[in-house]
């Protein structure tokens, strides 16, 4: 789950890491009082969307005045917003972040992320703070000083010794430093983080750290155990499909094509999306209902993927395992008694009880089906049934 | 001859009077599995499904011998569960469950290695040796016994993949699902292990999926050490960067994971890789006619 840059950093603050004064405002007349409340004569003005690179795209801008800080205020609020991360539609800004001057020394890059291969979290840091860290992996790598933290022993002094010495810090910025990081630590741990990125993290001109931006992931496995943080999840945010799709217990993922799929399992899923593009196909969207599907499931999954105006034909591909094939014959056959299906729908069922599941449909009559014998056969015929050139 | 698990290991299921416990259990011993008992908190001294309910794993393996655990705790339990396995040296323990927060994971695996037991999953379908022992969910009637060895991060999909296998005129050894989360108790290179000494196992099909590198460290296992024909699928070809397809690890990060990386790199150490999943089977009939 991805929080907004004002939310990871109340979350700092609660933990005692280091932040510029700011406030959220999401009214434009909010924005003289707020400015005054912050004090100082320089201001930064963000817009408050998940999505990275929102400097480039006209998102945040340095106010040096009131009226400056009314103007952009006014500016960015409703702004549609379109950065490398949220694709050509855009986002919406509904709120902005209010901040502080702060006076810079130096800036650096600080993140916390979860390191697959080491199955350990890893510390980075880096001297080139305010730049796309990827890239700066890619061209200097060496300017790229990573530790891997062993959760049995957490976060030490030597660790901060590590990542300090090779951000070449004076000893006494050292000091500052290891208390920043260790902190910092302590937030990626107790908040059950997945990322925790500060770019930049400053140095100010009175030798202390402080988190000039700030971005926290959580492992949405971790919800559970953490009612605060799920307090904080944006709707706006997300897709309203995938959200109607979660309570369903279904994992749904909006796509571009036209092929909408529905599948049992995720790596299946996965896969029918893969064999649809193989046949020259585009699919609608990745569409998993999961171990538990009932007619209730299957025809909320028709729901959803009918939503999109795109879809010209649905594929149905299930491997029936523990799902039995009948189970989702009848949901297919409720389903379509309940909400008209006028595209065509390609229904391809194998393993459990998959016979009994061809008579039952064969028997139902439902206009616009078409049966497929395995997975390419299914994936063509949704393909040229999509591209409206079937029989 | 099989891996993992055969016709003599001595299963217990952890979270075994639970509603999923129960049914699969019943699916596990009618497939012929030997489960001698089961272990739920509070429960012990019951008989459940004709076998033994025990308090602890520790109680659980000193009466009943077993060797092998299959865990169906709720995620918020799950690597308790584990570590408790572990901790009674019970030597294959496998977790069904998904969603286990990955903190919990980092250390629940941590002990596993420490303990020296090897832990298949979590958020997987379990282990299955044809016509010997079925140690998960998957459906048993798929998997005919044959020559191919079988490792997948994905569930139903492995299950397509054995059902090509077989209507190609072949048959499974061991299928294991490995798991879809960021940290897994076993990875392709640790199965590759144990595949490369099981005489009966004549080829691997290994189907990866976005996420990760464990695949790239298959290639390069697969290029220096192992020597039976592999064939390859990775799904997600054509998924979206940074969106969580499904499975908890199933994410692009930056450039890092996606499909083609992983393909290039198991092409290069000289495994056959297909690029529609629908020629899984196909591809395993090519090379077993191999001389």
């Amino acid at each position: 789950m991805k929080v907004h840059e004002y939310q990871a950093k109340e979350i700092f603050a609660q933990y005692g890491v280091p932040i510029p004064p700011g406030k959220i405002i999401s009214q434009e007349e909010k924005a003289e009082a707020a400015a005054k409340e912050i004090g100082g004569n320089i201001w930064a003005v963000k817009a408050q969307v998940h999505a990275g690179g929102r400097g480039k795209a006209g998102g945040v801008k340095i106010a040096k005045n009131i009226e400056e800080v009314k103007k952009f205020v006014s500016e960015i609020l409703g702004m549609r917003l379109i950065t490398h991360q949220t694709g050509d539609a855009g986002k919406i800004v509904k709120k902005v972040y209010l901040e502080g001057g702060v006076a810079i020394q130096t800036e650096f890059y600080l993140g916390i992320v979860l390191d697959r291969t080491l199955e350990k979290p890893v510390m980075i840091t880096s001297t080139e703070g305010g730049m796309e860290i990827e890239k700066v992996a890619e061209k200097n790598p060496e300017k790229i000083i990573k530790i891997a933290i062993d959760p049995l022993t957490g976060f030490q002094n030597f660790h901060a010794r590590k990542l300090a010495f090779g951000l070449k810090l004076t000893k006494e910025q050292q000091r500052e430093f290891s208390k920043f990081a260790s902190t910092l630590y302590k937030v990626y741990l107790e908040t059950d983080a997945s990322l925790i990125e500060i770019n930049p993290l400053v140095l100010t001109q009175e030798n202390n750290f402080i988190a000039l931006d700030a971005k926290i992931n959580f492992d949405d496995n971790a919800l559970f155990r953490h009612p605060e943080i799920i307090k904080l999840r944006d709707l706006d945010e997300e897709e309203p499909s995938e959200i109607e799709a979660k309570k369903f217990n279904l994992s749904y993922v909006k796509l571009d094509g036209n092929v909408g799929c529905m599948v049992n399992g995720a790596g299946l899923a996965m896969s029918t999306m893969d064999i649809i593009k193989y046949y020259q196909g585009e699919p609608a969207n990745f569409l998993d209902v999961g171990g538990n599907a009932s007619a209730e499931t299957v025809a909320k999954g028709f729901d959803i993927i009918l939503r999109d105006p795109n879809v010209k034909a649905i594929f149905i591909n299930i491997f029936g395992g523990i799902v039995r094939c009948d189970r989702i014959a009848n949901g297919i056959l409720e389903a379509t008694q309940k909400t008209e299906v006028a595209v065509p729908l390609i229904v391809r069922l194998d393993g459990t009880n998959s016979e009994k599941a061809a008579q039952i449909l064969k028997n139902a009559k439902i206009k616009n089906i078409i049966y497929a014998s395995n997975l390419a056969d299914g994936a063509q015929k949704a393909v040229i049934a999509a591209k409206g050139e079937q029989k | 001859m099989s891996i993992l698990v055969n016709k003599n290991s001595r299963v217990i299921v952890q979270g075994f009077t639970g509603k999923e416990g129960s049914f699969h259990a019943q699916q596990c011993l009618d497939f012929g599995t030997k489960i001698v008992g089961g272990v739920t908190p509070g429960k012990g001294g019951k008989i459940h499904l004709g076998k033994p309910v025990f308090n602890t794993v520790a109680e659980a393996k000193k009466e009943t011998a077993a060797n092998v655990s299959l865990i169906f705790v709720p995620p918020s339990f799950a690597a308790d569960a584990v570590m408790e396995a572990a901790e009674s040296e019970i030597e294959v323990i496998v977790c069904i469950t998904e969603g286990i927060p990955t903190s919990d994971m980092m250390l629940a695996k941590k002990f596993c290695k420490e303990q020296n037991v090897r832990l298949i999953g979590p958020n997987c379908p379990g282990i299955i040796s044809a016509e010997e022992a079925k140690v998960g969910i998957m459906p048993g009637f798929v998997f005919k016994k044959g020559k191919i060895g079988l490792i997948s991060k994905s569930g139903t999909l492995t299950y397509e993949a054995a059902n090509q296998v077989v209507e190609a005129g072949f048959g499974i050894t061991t299928a294991i699902g490995i798991g879809g989360d960021p940290i897994i108790g076993s990875s392709f290179v640790d199965l590759l292990k144990l595949f490369a000494e099981d005489d009966e196992t004549k080829a691997v099909v290994m189907i990866g999926e976005i996420g990760g590198d464990m695949e790239i460290q298959a290639a390069k296992f697969i290029k220096e050490e192992f020597h039976k024909p592999v064939v390859a699928f990775i799904a997600g070809q054509t998924a979206p960067k940074g969106k969580r397809m499904g499975h908890a690890g199933a994410i692009i990060a930056g450039s890092k994971g996606t499909a083609r990386e992983k393909m290039k790199a198991l092409e290069k150490a000289g495994v056959t890789v297909t690029e529609s999943p629908a020629d899984i089977g196909k591809s395993v009939k090519k090379i077993m006619a191999r001389p």
